[in-house]
């Protein structure tokens, strides 16, 4: 974002938003440089309201994660559930933030398999917030 | 924020509950005069309702677990008690112990001299879908909802971070529950009162009697490994590491402590209680503890003067089996990454060291969510005095703690029970 631009708000739909656009922003207050993702319109460190966007890298690591069987209504509508169950995780940045995210990659049939502190890329074409396990080549 | 002890003794004088369970036939007003008849009837020399100023009431969802809002004067009505204030609170799963800690300001201010503190939950008119999505609610929907979680996936990625940083394996969970279910077999109330033993050999019987095979587990371990009759839920959380959906009430009568023994000759006095906050899991910086569970534990202890190591026997909020665990180390009950190995240990059994959830706990009492909170405090009540049946604790209980948690650890309420004569 160029400095003339009016910055979006911080909210949920300005996170969607970029998204969308693919790419992934924190909020970065300008009081005490502290990096929220997502992203906060006060400053929970400093108190300030003074923020800017940051783009955030695609690299990450796996902090947490869980393979669900028992799907809210939502994922249901999208076909997962017992017979086809799926990963959501927490994932930290280099910068070290966490935030939750869909997960893929991994076999979600062999969770034993799956590590914390895994590497993952972020799929920067989907709508919602998703890492992809980074195999090695 | 410095904690002394409240500017006016608070003393409970009478404890009830509803049955727990699956009541098609009952909804959250039922339940709650059920547990507010129980109530009236545990005080021995007698109460006259006339004389309650306030009314609290621990809530999650009626409006969609039952399509009601506006519960609390609802209830209220129910009983007898309006014209009397009548306020519900809601702070997810622990709306209960929100409610008690009201109703605990309201007499140590002087506010009032009688309140009457309740909780209840109606949840299984829904399909399980639909449960998992309210409670889905009490979580942060924009930014971890979206992400695909569900309840028991927080505490299962809790689990997993645990597991990562303290090597703990999802066997050690399953003793949590053994345990659970071995207290809450002896708890009439409980909702699921059986142990996991006579579960397994109901199961065999059911298979032999309709002419099938018997199912092959030799132990316990065995029944719960197996995911046919366990199955899972969010990895590594089976069914059996999940408390239950729930339909149920519970009820407090508070009194300021100066005139508890005109009602009764073994009051509970309420010497500390303790409240925190926090942000979603993800924003934590350890995903092992809950450092709102510490705070309010930290404030509890030092406004009752007391230690962990003083207290008798908690309750403690296992939605999770997980939940148990860190619950224990957050209380200062055990080191971090030691309470794993405490139930398979016995430490927590109801003849250990250190009984946790000797009712059964929400794995095996059940979970009406707005109850459970003001229902840990009933049991306490009950073991303090000695009124536990079958599964009274030996020895003296002079000093009790309850612990509820909303969300992953959002709000965090602890409170410290004592008996004094």
């Amino acid at each position: 974002m160029t400095p003339d631009q009016p910055s979006r708000p911080f909210t949920a739909a300005s996170f969607n938003q970029y998204l969308a656009e693919g790419k992934l922003m924190a909020s970065r207050c300008e009081g005490c440089g502290a990096v929220h993702l997502p992203p906060r319109a006060i400053c929970p460190a400093c108190h300030s309201a003074n923020l800017q966007w940051q783009e955030e890298s695609d690299s990450a690591t796996l902090a947490a994660f869980t393979v669900i069987y028992v799907a809210p209504s939502a994922q249901i509508a999208l076909g997962y559930g017992r017979e086809k169950p799926y990963l959501s995780g927490i994932v930290q940045t280099p910068g070290g933030q966490k935030i939750s995210a869909r997960i893929e990659g991994f076999d979600p049939l062999q969770p034993e398999s799956i590590h914390v502190g895994a590497p993952l890329q972020r799929v920067s074409d989907s709508p919602a917030l998703t890492y992809r396990a980074v195999t090695e080549a | 924020m410095p904690t002394t002890s409240l500017p006016r003794g608070v003393a409970i004088i009478g404890a009830g509950m509803s049955k727990f369970g699956a009541f098609p036939e009952k909804n959250s007003r039922d339940l709650f005069v059920e547990a507010y008849k129980d109530l009236l009837a545990s005080v021995e020399k007698g109460f006259d309702p006339r004389q309650i100023e306030s009314f609290y009431l621990g809530n999650f969802s009626s409006d969609l677990f039952e399509h009601q809002a506006h519960m609390a004067p609802l209830l209220a009505d129910a009983v007898g008690l309006t014209p009397i204030p009548a306020a519900r609170v809601e702070n997810a799963c622990a709306s209960g112990a929100t409610a008690l800690r009201q109703g605990v300001m309201a007499i140590a201010s002087g506010m009032a001299d009688a309140v009457l503190v309740g909780g209840a939950e109606k949840m299984t008119n829904l399909p399980t879908a639909d449960v998992t999505d309210t409670l889905a609610a009490a979580a942060d929907m924009a930014f971890e909802i979206s992400a695909g979680f569900t309840f028991p996936g927080f505490y299962a990625a809790i689990a997993t971070a645990y597991m990562a940083k303290y090597g703990m394996k999802p066997e050690h969970l399953m003793n949590v529950a053994l345990k659970n279910h071995e207290n809450g077999a002896l708890n009439p109330n409980a909702q699921f009162g059986v142990t996991i033993q006579k579960w397994m050999e109901g199961r065999v019987a059911a298979a032999l009697k309709k002419g099938k095979p018997a199912p092959t587990w030799q132990t316990v371990m065995d029944f719960l490994h197996d995911d046919s009759a366990n199955p899972m839920v969010a990895w590594p959380l089976r069914l059996f590491d999940c408390s239950p959906i729930t339909d149920g009430a519970s009820a407090l009568l508070l009194v300021p402590a100066d005139r508890a023994k005109d009602y009764t000759d073994t009051p509970i006095y309420i010497t500390g209680s303790g409240q925190a906050s926090d942000s979603a899991l993800h924003d934590r910086a350890d995903l092992t503890a809950l450092p709102a569970a510490q705070r309010a534990a930290a404030q509890a202890y030092q406004m009752a003067g007391v230690t962990a190591r003083d207290i008798r026997i908690a309750e403690v909020h296992d939605c999770f089996t997980i939940a148990e665990v860190v619950a224990t180390e957050d209380l200062g009950f055990f080191a971090p990454g030691e309470g794993y190995r405490a139930a398979e240990d016995g430490v927590t059994a109801r003849d250990g060291a250190k009984p946790i959830n000797t009712s059964g706990g929400l794995k095996s009492k059940g979970h009406p969510v707005g109850a459970s909170g003001v229902a840990q405090a009933v049991e306490v009540f009950k073991q303090m005095r000695g009124q536990a049946g079958a599964r009274q604790v030996s020895g003296d209980v002079p000093l009790a703690l309850t612990h509820n948690v909303g969300a992953t650890g959002s709000t965090c309420l602890v409170h410290i029970y004592e008996r004094k004569d």
